[in-house]
């Protein structure tokens, strides 16, 4: 019987293994480059970063909390999708479901709506710590304005998912958030009538909020977190300030 | 560049013609970046298990709160029964409480279009990529200025009877001017306070405000949005 490492290092040798990750294991510099730069997801990471980026004081993690969340978001979302209809009544029968019938369905829902609630607040967070660090200064610039563009794109989106319980607090809130619309001057009313598709919060708002919530906003989103990752390390990586003491 | 240029710049694509070509490369590049040598360390594994460990953690509290904290559903919505008060997600309860004091087009459009445009334009503006002290000049107009502003804002918060954004404000201000006395070798949160630049000072103006109108929205604001105590349940 052979040992853990021995046969983690013989499944690695396998043609199958060697198919999906051409490099062989990260034991060197060289590979562990090859590691970042050769997979979709992490070359969005630079293949070094300053040790002084990776101090804790330096971001507290928040930008990284903010997208774990999001990706929490995405699953629980998704699975809650499979018991959820937009419609009048029956969204709301869909959540006491969840609640009293299906498996774990309470836990879901709590998962989603805490989830979705940190996020605003670690967004927030995130933003006022980059202003404080000055990570705004060029040239960061343009990264910044991405982020108060996904800042907005979180609170639509933690809006629009507000409404789709179905609830007394869900219909009451939404309808407060969107007279405010109709106070815009001119075109006030016209897009609170798109926004909500008819004069009252009812079953087309319920189902524009669903697809703005499920399909538009999460696509708007992605796209977004795509260009300010991507941005950070075009730009030279994170702010790192003078006054920050190296790790020795 | 006082030295005369030996070669001429031109364009020309004719081979024949011009069969000598010289390349030259500016100093600009694409990515904006100049390097410092400092140390650095390899983004894997180093970074990637930091961020693999805060990803477990996170997970982990999620779980953990999501097994104790119940999420609250209601009674179906009814478009006929109104609840008192009807309150909007908590991080909109500023807002709601601002048009408690202003019109809904002043509250309601107005403000929150300039907070977004001010959070915008922050980076392109010199006197926030300095960074200077707000005192640095130490002139007696610049604080005469700040003062005439600060006493109009707060005058006009007290016409609308805005008290909940009059105090955050009139606190934050009343230190800012605080701060210009403070002698120069002064150290400890005075010599911070002292080396702080103007948009610190409206950042930290701005989350104060925010966050004592989303407190009071959320936990003092009662039927008909009058005051009420937290601890003392209403409509009970």
């Amino acid at each position: 019987m052979a040992t853990l490492p021995a046969l983690i290092e013989r499944v690695r040798q396998t043609q199958a293994w060697k198919s999906v990750f051409r490099r062989g294991p990260a034991r060197s510099n060289r590979t562990r480059s090859l590691a970042v730069f050769g997979n979709l997801f992490l070359h969005y990471l630079p293949v070094k970063v300053r040790e002084r980026a990776l101090r804790v004081r330096a971001t507290y993690y928040l930008g990284s909390i903010s997208l774990i969340l999001f990706l929490v978001l995405s699953i629980t979302g998704i699975f809650l999708m499979f018991y959820y209809h937009p419609a009048v009544p029956q969204a709301y029968r869909d959540i006491k479901d969840l609640q009293f019938v299906v498996s774990n369905g309470v836990f879901l829902r709590n998962a989603h709506r805490l989830a979705a609630h940190l996020m605003v607040l670690l967004v927030f967070a995130h933003m006022f710590h980059v202003f404080y660090r000055g990570g705004y200064k060029p040239p960061h610039e343009f990264n910044w304005v991405v982020g108060v563009i996904l800042l907005l794109v979180t609170l639509f989106l933690s809006y629009t998912g507000y409404l789709l319980p179905w609830d007394q607090l869900a219909f009451w809130a939404i309808t407060v958030g969107t007279n405010i619309i109709s106070s815009m001057p001119v075109v006030g009313g016209r897009v609170r009538f798109l926004l909500l598709g008819g004069n009252l919060v009812g079953e087309n708002a319920l189902l524009r909020f669903y697809v703005l919530h499920c399909v538009i906003l999460p696509l708007v989103a992605v796209w977004f977190i795509a260009v300010h990752f991507w941005r950070i390390q075009k730009d030279g990586g994170l702010t790192v300030k003078d006054t920050d003491e190296r790790k020795e | 560049m006082s030295e005369k240029n030996k070669y001429e710049a031109g364009f020309g694509s004719h081979a024949l013609k011009n069969p000598q070509r010289i390349v030259f490369t500016t100093k600009k590049t694409s990515a904006k970046v100049q390097d410092v040598a400092e140390p650095k360390v390899m983004a894997y594994p180093h970074l990637l298990m930091r961020e693999a460990i805060v990803f477990q953690v996170i997970v982990a509290m999620l779980v953990v709160v999501s097994l104790l904290w119940d999420a609250p559903l209601e009674q179906l919505a009814n478009p006929l029964l109104t609840p008192n008060p009807a309150k909007a997600p908590w991080y909109f309860l500023g807002l709601q409480e601002l048009l408690h004091y202003f019109p809904p087009l002043v509250a309601g459009v107005i403000i929150p279009t300039l907070v977004v445009l001010a959070l915008i334009v922050i980076p392109y503006f010199n006197v926030n990529i300095n960074g200077a002290p707000l005192w640095a000049a130490k002139r007696i107009g610049a604080l005469q200025g700040f003062v005439a502003v600060l006493v109009a804002l707060v005058v006009v918060l007290g016409i609308y009877d805005a008290w909940t954004v009059l105090v955050p404000t009139a606190l934050i201000g009343g230190l800012a001017v605080y701060s210009y006395f403070f002698e120069p070798e002064v150290g400890g949160w005075k010599g911070y306070l002292r080396g702080r630049p103007v948009s610190w000072w409206v950042m930290t103006w701005f989350i104060a405000v925010s966050i004592v109108l989303t407190l009071v929205g959320t936990f003092f604001r009662g039927p008909g949005w009058s005051w009420v105590w937290p601890w003392r349940p209403y409509g009970a």
